[in-house]
This record gives C-alpha cells, structure tokens and sequence, in this order.
C-alpha cells in the first residue's frame, strides 16, 4: 500500500507565507507550556498574576447588574463613546484622587484593561525600530505589546528603590549619542511588577527631572498604587507633572480584571489621537463593562473592598516573606514588596531559573523565570514569585518546594560546574514564556 | 463500529500532570473530535483524584489514554485500568514501561537486530561519583561530536540538546536532568529524520507511509513541533521503495519486539546510505494539529475518527484484562 500514495509537502499551516513580519516570534514555547501543568490544584502556583477576587461580594455585584440590565439595559447594551462613557471617566477621576492626583474627566479614555492602554500609545508614538526604555527587569505584557510593534526595548538598571536614575541617564545619553529615537520610558514606580520594589518620593522627583531636562516622554503604569501594606499611597508621578506623563490606570486589582476596564489619562493632544486610535481599534469601549464597574463603585463601598483586598494580600506577602525566610538556601535574595503581587527573588550564581523549571513543576511548584522580564534574553539568575492567589499555607509549601528544588540545582551545580551559559548568548525569547492570562 | 451497532462510551484521557500536559490536552481534543464525529459518546477525562470513581460510573466504557509523558506513557495509569478490567486502547503497561524508557527500549531494539545509537544511561549520581570533569572527558572521548543528549523518559523533545563542543557537555546534562534523574547520551547520527506509524485495526500490524521531517530551523526541538508552520512535513517520505520499506519494516520489528498493541510511533534516522537507525519510539504518539501521525493516517487515505473507532472497537472486543500470556511478552 506504501506505493502509490500522493505525497503531501505541507507545513501545517497554508497561511505561513502570508504573515506579517511581526507576527514571527509567535510560536510554541516549551516553557510557556509548562504553565499549562501550574492550573493543576497539586501544584503550588507562585507563577500566575491574576488577582484574588475570592472575597469580592458577588450578591452586591449580582444585584448591581441586575439593575443595571433591569433600568439602563439599552444604553448599557448600545454602542456608545470612543473616549468612553462620561460617567465613568468622572469615577475614574474620585479613584485617582485617592492617589493626589488631579484630572478632568475630558484627559481621560477609558480602554480595554490598561493592557489596551500600552497598546494604543505605543501604537500612536512608535515607528518600528523606535527604542522604549524599560526598566531591568519589566512588565512581561508590556513587553509583548512592544515587540509587536516592533520597538526596540532597551532596558534600565533598577536598585531596590526602582529605576536607577544614574543608568536613565546614561542610556539615554548613549542612545541618542548613537542617533536613536527614544520615544518614551515605561515605569511601574508603585510595587512594581515583577520587582517587587517601589520607588520613593525623591526617586521619583529625579527621575522626573531627568524625564523634564531631556525632553523624554514617561509612561507611567499603576495598576497596583492603591494596594499598598503599609501608610499612605505614594504619590504617583503624574501627580507631580502632568505634561510629561501618561498614566496608565486599571480596576483589574482594585476590582475585577474581567470587566477589563483600566484608563488612560494623558495630555489633551495626546488623549485626542488616543481616542481616535481606539475607534479604530474598537469603535467604543465594551459599554456593558464601563456601566457594570459604575454600578459597582455606586452601590458598594469599594473604598473599604481596596482595605479588604490590601489585607488579604498582605497576609501572603507575609507568608510569603516567612516562607522565603525559613526555605530559602544560602546565597539566595528577594526583594520585601510595601504591596502589590510579586517577589523578585535572585539565585545563587550559576542557578538557571530557566533551565530549573521543569524540575520545578515535577515538585509541584511553579514560578515565572526571570528571562520572561526581559527583551534581551537576561534574567536567567531570577525568578518572579507572586503571592496574590494561593492561601498563606501553600504559599509558604510553595516556597519550601522550591527550596527543596534550589538544593538539587546546587547539586547539580556542584557536579557539573558552571553550567549555565553566559547570560548574554541567549536567544531572546522573553515574553513568550510568561504563563497566559487565564494561568495561575 | 461495534458488530451489533452499540457504541461504547469512550474516554478521553488527557493532560496530566507531565511536562507534556499541554501537548496531550491538544491531542485529547483532537481524538475527542475525531471520535465524535464517528457518533461516540465521549468524555474528556484529565487524571486526577476522581477519575477512578468516574470510571466506575461509566462501566462498560472505553478508555483511550492520549497521555504523554510519566504516567500516561511509562505504563502505570495501564496496569490500573488493567487490574481494574477496564478496557483501554493501547499498549499494556509492561510493555509501555520498557518502551517510554529511552536507554532500555534501545537496548531491546538493538538486540532486536535494528542498529541503534551507541549510547550510555546515566543518573546524575554516576558524575557525582565518578567526577564529572573525568568522565564527561571520557564520553567524548568515546562517543565524539556531536552528540545527543536527552532525559532518558521524556517527549516532544524536551530537555533535548545536540552537543557539538566539550564546554557545552555540562550544561546539556542539566538541561536533561531537569526533567529527570537519567540521562541518555548518545553519538548523533546524520541523517534524514522520518516517523512511522504502527496501527493495528484488528487484522494485524501495519506500517503507515513514513513521514519526513525538516524542520526549518534544522531542529526538530518543541517550538519546531508545536507551530503550525515551522517544520515541512513530506509524506510519503522522499525515499526510494526500498527504504521507504525497510523503514516500515523497523517499525513494524519494533512494535512486535516491544510487545506494543494498537498503535505506536518509531522514529528513524535513516543514514545516508539508507540505513534506518532506531531514536525512540512512542507508545502514545501525539496527535495534535501539527504531529504525524494524522497526516500519515490522511496520506493513507484513512480518516482519524475511522481509526480511532476502529481501535476503540478492537480494545471493546477485547474487554478489560490483558490475558497473562500476552503480558509477558510485553514484559520481556
Ligand atoms: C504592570 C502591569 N500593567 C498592566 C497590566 C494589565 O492590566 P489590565 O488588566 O488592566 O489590562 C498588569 C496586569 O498584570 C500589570 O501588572
């Protein structure tokens, strides 16, 4: 029967010719799918972000939308406004008092998640090859949204007080010695993702001054301002300048992310393109969404849910701080988050946080590799713990798991050597590997 | 189809909680489909806590495990279904044990008369003791560059590294302990990689038409696997009929010499001079959008959902427990 047969010469996808440049570095990662086994309730995910939304009251919730489809179905149900509703953008603007600062509700777009924020100002302000300052290591989805449009990333040391003004400097200096366009930096001064670190108020007004004196635009993302542990908010940096800072807000850890409801607040020109840019992406905001979260914050205290949530996180972050204490070998160091969902930890030298995950999850525990936080292949000797889902007790078996895996890779180590290839050869394959949204 | 038109109720095993969980989800969807679409009731089982309760409630079902990895491939979910009388699609667990294990089915093939790679198994202790420094000196002394280094129980390619100079020995080895605690270490043989499928419908074991793979990347790693697009798939293989032949006949020799049943999946090196040389072979072969053994099975001009009824069929008829006999060949 083998002769005879019409040979097929397929490479499985009849489309593979037609993509677009950019759409390359979309493929199948072994790394990426090693989250798949981190959904299992066996494993101790220390790897996924999604916020803890076990103690929002769903019979508040329920009865707000039931209103809200009973009363105002058609107009929540109805195409409505590019910029998104007015009644919104005004909520938006009491939430961002909480944090000092002041806007109008007119500066205001409402967008699908702040990812769409990053997406949309990426898309009005960067050419392909245009260079983004990040910081070293960055938010994974930022990532992602600017390689796709086929940015340049160039990272920026951090210390644990964030972004290291000295290395701004001089990367921007280098940068435009080297005759690139620089066409922001992106920051997450607040319990930064996936640092772990926040920046003070007088790193903040530096780094502001080096944004001011080289004319270099700032984005600033603050999903997780409001959930500080301890005294009050820090102020974010568009509550100290507001002409070079867009900011990037979000109910997804205030409230909840599958409203998908976050905002920009920017100058009037640039709100003006941005609303333009978002009736072509998507005519409108999901109105259902805008009125839904409304409701919410009209009919509950959603002040005293932030309190809620900020407790409960920050029982983990102490577990988590416990378990990292007590599991953690010798030549190991974590950054202590004031709020937020992560711990940056760093291994001992010639510990590959990449090449160790598969054993990882063999021992039921899982976490983020560093390399998924940069666009450069870096970040192998660290790894990102986040402490926003599991219990206190799993976290703090998490950590003892992972102890008990770090112990081995010493071995390893011990037996073999440096193993590890210098960090620089690398491919860069960062983003890719972060586990997916809907992942624990 | 059953002979007087009832159709048991199939389930779907997949996920678990292997390095390939993703892989066997995409796979189990696939089969699932493939069923349904020839009337099946099927449902889509992963592994866990409960299933064994589940199975008990749908006595008089089919089990078709699309596990890979661990427990899925390694036999042990096998020897439950068997001690349990329940029947599955697939290879007993015996034979499944000495299959999924990389260094120990080489051995069996190569006694088998089928060449294999020469290559030596080795738990990360034996460096320990041995030293490391010495004794990677020593198999690259031994076996030369480049070569393969694999975790000797894993898929997809996994923890894989092709070694081409002494410095990257050490971190190959790592690589491939991270996923387990030996590691197989062979000379790498040049040559056209192909897979052939083993189906048995009832009527005894058949080749598939060889499948070619050239992967773009020139590595047939897991992104080359799991992206529709990365790696051409020829099928016939380009061969001539000669090897095109002894290519099915390795295959077909390595199912029987393994004890296999149903299906497996061999997969080849065929050196230059035609010569097909044994790398692993698959007790539960992947079955997802972009693996082989669908398009082998659409080349020879079958479809999936036939070929999954007929093997559901073949393991109802044959009912829940594997006759002793049988199961110490599979154990050989
Ligand atoms: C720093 C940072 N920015 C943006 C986002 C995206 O949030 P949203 O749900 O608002 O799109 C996240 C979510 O994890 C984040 O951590």
């Amino acid at each position: 029967m083998l002769e005879r047969l019409r040979r097929q010469d397929t490479r499985l996808d009849d489309y593979i010719d037609r993509y677009a440049a950019r759409a390359h570095g979309m493929t199948a990662s072994a790394i990426r799918a090693l989250f798949a086994v981190a959904n299992r309730p066996e494993v101790v995910s220390l790897a996924g972000g999604m916020p803890n939304i076990t103690d929002l009251p769903l019979d508040v919730v329920g009865d707000a939308l039931n209103d809200l489809v009973l009363h105002d179905g058609r107009r929540a149900m109805q195409y409505g406004s590019g910029q998104g509703e007015p009644a919104i953008r005004e909520a938006i603007c009491e939430v961002m008092r909480l944090e000092d600062i002041s806007a109008h509700p007119d500066d205001v777009m409402v967008t699908v998640g702040s990812q769409q924020g990053l997406d949309l100002l990426t898309r009005i302000f960067c050419n392909p090859g245009d260079v983004v300052l990040c910081e070293a290591p960055s938010y994974v989805g930022a990532l992602g949204v600017f390689r796709s449009y086929q940015c340049e990333v160039v990272h920026v040391a951090m210390d644990d007080q964030g972004l290291n003004p000295e290395a701004l400097t001089e990367a921007i200096e280098a940068l435009r010695a080297a005759g690139r366009t620089v066409k922001f930096f992106y920051t997450i001064p607040s319990y930064h993702n996936p640092a772990g670190v926040t920046q003070p108020l007088d790193r903040r007004i530096e780094l502001l001054r080096i944004a001011e004196q080289a004319d270099l635009l700032v984005v600033e993302d603050n999903p997780y301002g409001l959930l500080g542990f301890d005294g009050d908010p820090i102020p974010p940096l568009r509550s100290l300048n507001d002409d070079h800072v867009i900011y990037l807000g979000s109910f997804s850890k205030t409230f909840a992310p599958g409203f998908r409801v976050g905002w920009v607040l920017a100058p009037h020109a640039v709100r003006e393109k941005l609303v333009l840019a978002q009736e072509a992406a998507t005519l409108c905001p999901p109105v259902f969404s805008q009125y839904a979260v409304t409701a919410y914050l009209m009919n509950h205290d959603w002040r005293g849910q932030i309190k809620i949530f900020r407790e409960m996180y920050r029982e983990r972050r102490d577990a988590m701080m416990a378990g990292l204490t007590s599991h953690m070998p010798a030549g190991t160091s974590w950054t202590k988050p004031e709020g937020g969902f992560f711990v940056w930890l760093s291994l001992p030298p010639g510990i590959d946080s990449h090449a160790m995950l598969p054993r990882a999850v063999t021992a039921r525990v899982a976490y983020v590799p560093g390399t998924a936080f940069y666009a450069d292949g870096l970040g192998s000797r660290h790894m990102r713990l986040s402490y926003c889902f599991p219990t206190p007790e799993r976290i703090i078996e998490g950590t003892r798991r992972l102890g008990e895996v770090l112990e081995y890779e010493a071995r390893m180590l011990e037996i073999f050597g440096t193993a590890v290839e210098p960090e620089s050869g690398r491919l860069a394959l960062g983003p890719r590997e972060a586990p997916g949204p809907d992942q624990t | 189809m059953a002979d007087n038109g009832y159709l048991p109720t199939v389930v779907v095993l997949s996920g678990g909680l292997s390095h390939e969980r993703d892989v066997s989800l995409r796979s189990g969807r696939r089969v699932s489909q493939a069923l349904r679409s020839r009337g099946y009731e099927v449902v889509e089982s992963d592994v866990d806590t409960s299933l064994l309760s589940r199975l008990a409630e749908l006595s008089g079902s089919v089990v078709f495990p699309v596990l890979h990895g661990e427990a899925g491939e390694d036999g042990s979910l096998r020897e439950v279904f068997d001690l349990l009388g329940v029947p599955f699609v697939g290879s007993i667990g015996s034979a499944c044990r000495v299959a999924f294990d990389k260094s120990i089915a080489t051995t069996v093939i190569g006694a088998a008369g089928i060449r294999t790679p020469t290559q030596v198994a080795l738990p990360y202790e034996t460096f320990r003791e041995l030293g490391a420094q010495v004794l990677v000196r020593a198999l690259g002394d031994q076996l030369g560059f480049p070569m393969m280094v694999k975790p000797s129980r894993c898929g997809s390619a996994l923890g894989c590294s092709k070694v081409t100079r002494p410095e990257e020995l050490p971190a190959a080895m790592v690589g491939a302990y991270a996923y387990g605690s030996v590691a197989v270490i062979e000379e790498f043989i040049e040559g056209t990689e192909v897979t052939v499928a083993v189906v048995d419908r009832g009527r005894g074991p058949i080749a598939l038409p060889a499948v070619e793979i050239r992967p773009e990347s020139g590595v047939y790693d897991y992104t080359a696997r799991y992206t529709a697009g990365a790696t051409r798939f020829l099928c016939p293989a380009e061969l001539d009929p000669d090897v095109a032949n002894s290519c099915a006949d390795a295959a077909l020799r390595v199912h029987g010499a393994l004890g296999l049943r149903d299906l497996s999946r061999t997969d080849l090196i065929l050196t230059s001079d035609g010569e097909p040389v044994f790398l692993e072979v698959n007790v539960s072969p992947g079955m997802t959008e972009t693996s082989a053994v669908p398009l082998a099975i659409e080349t020879a001009g079958w479809s999936l959902g036939k070929m999954c009824a007929d093997l559901v069929h073949a393991a109802s008829a044959r009912g829940g427990k594997t006759d002793p006999l049988r199961a110490s060949i599979g154990a050989r």
